[in-house]
């Protein structure tokens, strides 16, 4: 396994672009057996890691309550943060403000990672569609697997798309996850850089 | 802001500690996103060792822009957006609005439904009470009692669910009334729910309330004096707790609070502990005052429970400010009409903004470890500071 960190021409404090880690090459050429195996175990432990941002972050919370009790589903809410997590669920209104920090945290999860975009909010803006400081959908800074509609959604709702994401996840095949997360992963400069550029001055 | 501390000269290495142990003060950035911060609130203190020299409330990081929405909005979608500022006090927020806007209106609310409103108004309150009085204790350290709370939101928020089909934002306020007539043999599931809730109380009580750990770490533990209060304006169960004996269901009696024998909860000391057990005793209040208020809606004469309403409200030409006590604190609005069906202007004055401006007087002195217990006992709602 390649995990010797590339020479980089500006070394110093200069990030350096780490390979992204892989299951070794059995998991590539599995038999679906095999796959079906590492993928019924993914699926049932969904470390979560709640970006909890406002109203639908109770319904979060409720979910997680002895009534609902999505820890029945293999999604465990004790994630210490997001680089111990899988799962991100991003509930309520990401202004514009917050979104560099979202799609930072994001960025900190290690691979394979899933986020659920729960409630109107963060699927497009919601009740705030035409606010002049919120990102109408979290969609824009991160790549969404599964949303949940509603304003807030009834923690049934959350536990019915955290089935989908896990028949999502079930049907997965790791090559293709893993090309495309090479594909798709961070350079340490953009890790850096602020997410969000400034607008260009008016001329 | 970040250029303060960039620009100031730091001298580090050998020649600071060359004539006695001189430390470095240290800038530590807590937030946006942090377990201890229940939403998106940002904190800058400066320490000292372990004790916090400068605390620095950053907001803004939740800010929707709802002032803004609300010209746009006629005064019934205003309700909508009105209801998610503070998202545990959906109920309280939206009756501020209506309240002005009947004002201005000069129009009668039918009496049931002032009735209805106040029984949901305490129920709203208790909902609220209950979130914080399960997620403090899981920020000191106890996991068990969020449950419990859980369980006693569950019973309410089926009765509320129940005539408004919302589990938080109710939206069942309208100018003049409510949404629609209460379904038959509701206030009989609000009496049994109350109920349950009022015995199963002590359970949650019995945990935490007695327990030592507890006890030592919120007692005399973030001290607020009646003098800080008054200069940031802070409201609600926060300032009763150090003695400020301020509530306007009984000072400035709206809705039927008047009718109503309204106990106000107060507490000396104004430490963290006094602030959770302020909360605590309103949730028995509370309860009492639904009671009552499901007692008299038993007596009350078959009636509306709203108005017949043009089909564009328009609001006269004026002013007026209509604030509630809110949970959470002193929630107003003032509205400025300028007899468009929407408003020129709608100012709202929240409660957790003025609450948490006050971090900046007490975190000071506190040691970092006893900041994550202040930080819990300013029950705030991050909506709720930034709109």
């Amino acid at each position: 396994m390649d995990c010797m960190p590339r020479k980089s021409e500006n070394a110093g404090m200069a990030p350096t672009d780490l390979p992204m880690p892989s299951m070794g090459p059995l998991s590539r050429v599995a038999p679906k057996p095999m796959r079906f195996i590492l993928n019924w175990g993914r699926r049932y432990s969904l470390w979560v890691f709640n970006f909890g941002l406002a109203c639908c972050a109770i319904e979060f919370i409720a979910t997680s309550m002895s009534r609902h009790d999505f820890i029945r589903f293999g999604v465990i809410p004790f994630a210490n943060g997001p680089r111990q997590a899988d799962l991100m669920v991003v509930s309520g209104t990401v202004s514009d403000k917050m979104a560099p920090a979202v799609r930072r945290l994001y960025e900190q999860m290690p691979e394979p990672k899933y986020v659920i975009s729960f409630g109107a909010c963060s699927n497009s803006g919601g009740p705030y569609w035409d606010s002049y400081c919120v990102t109408k959908g979290v969609d824009q800074i991160v790549p969404v697997d599964v949303y949940v509609p509603g304003c807030p959604p009834r923690p049934e709702a959350l536990l019915n798309g955290i089935i989908r994401l896990q028949e999502k996840i079930a049907a997965e095949s790791l090559p293709e996850r893993y090309t495309w997360a090479r594909s798709h992963s961070p350079s340490g400069e953009t890790l850096l850089r602020p997410p969000l550029n400034p607008p260009e001055a008016p001329v | 802001m970040a250029n303060v501390t960039e620009n100031r000269e730091q001298v580090v290495g050998i020649g600071a500690g060359a004539k006695e142990l001189a430390t470095e003060d240290m800038v530590l950035n807590i937030g946006p996103q942090h377990p201890s911060t229940h939403g998106v609130l940002r904190l800058r203190l400066t320490l000292d060792g372990e004790r916090i020299s400068q605390a620095e409330p950053i907001v803004g990081y939740m800010h929707r822009g709802a002032e803004k929405l609300f010209e746009v909005r006629d005064y019934r979608q205003i309700i909508v957006l009105a209801n998610r500022h503070d998202w545990l006090s959906a109920f309280a927020n939206e009756l501020g609005v209506v309240l002005a806007v009947e004002r201005m209106l000069g129009m009668e609310v039918p009496i049931r439904a002032v009735w209805t409103r106040t029984l949901l108004a305490e129920l709203n309150r208790i909902l609220n009470h209950l979130m914080f009085l399960g997620s403090y204790p899981l920020e000191v350290g106890a996991i068990t009692p969020i449950f419990y709370a859980f369980r006693e939101r569950e019973t309410l928020q089926a009765v509320m669910e129940e005539i408004s089909g919302g589990r938080m934002h109710y939206m069942f306020n309208r100018v003049g009334g409510l949404k629609e007539e209460l379904p038959q043999g509701w206030l009989d599931r609000v009496a049994d729910a109350v109920h349950q809730v009022r015995t199963r109380l002590p359970n949650l009580e019995n945990l935490i309330h007695g327990n030592e750990i507890f006890r030592a770490r919120t007692r005399g533990v973030g001290i607020l004096t009646p003098e800080a209060i008054m200069q940031y304006g802070v409201s609600g169960p926060i300032a009763r707790a150090s003695g400020v004996d301020f509530d306007l269901r009984r000072d400035e009696p709206y809705l039927a609070y008047g009718e109503l024998p309204v106990k106000v909860v107060t507490r000396q000391e104004g430490d963290c502990l006094a602030r959770f057990e302020c909360l605590l005793d309103q949730v028995k209040v509370s309860l009492d005052l639904a009671d009552l208020c499901v007692d008299r809606m038993r007596g009350l004469p078959q009636g509306p429970v709203n108005q017949r309403l043009p089909k564009v409200l328009k609001v006269p030409e004026g002013h007026t400010y209509a604030w509630t006590e809110n949970p959470l604190g002193i929630n107003g609005y003032y509205l400025v009409s300028r007899g468009e069906k929407t408003p020129w202007r709608l100012k709202l004055r929240s409660a957790s903004y003025n609450n948490i401006q006050a971090l900046k007087e007490m975190l000071p002195g506190q040691l970092v470890a006893d900041m994550i217990a202040i930080l819990g006992s300013m029950f705030f709602v991050v909506g709720d500071i930034d709109k």
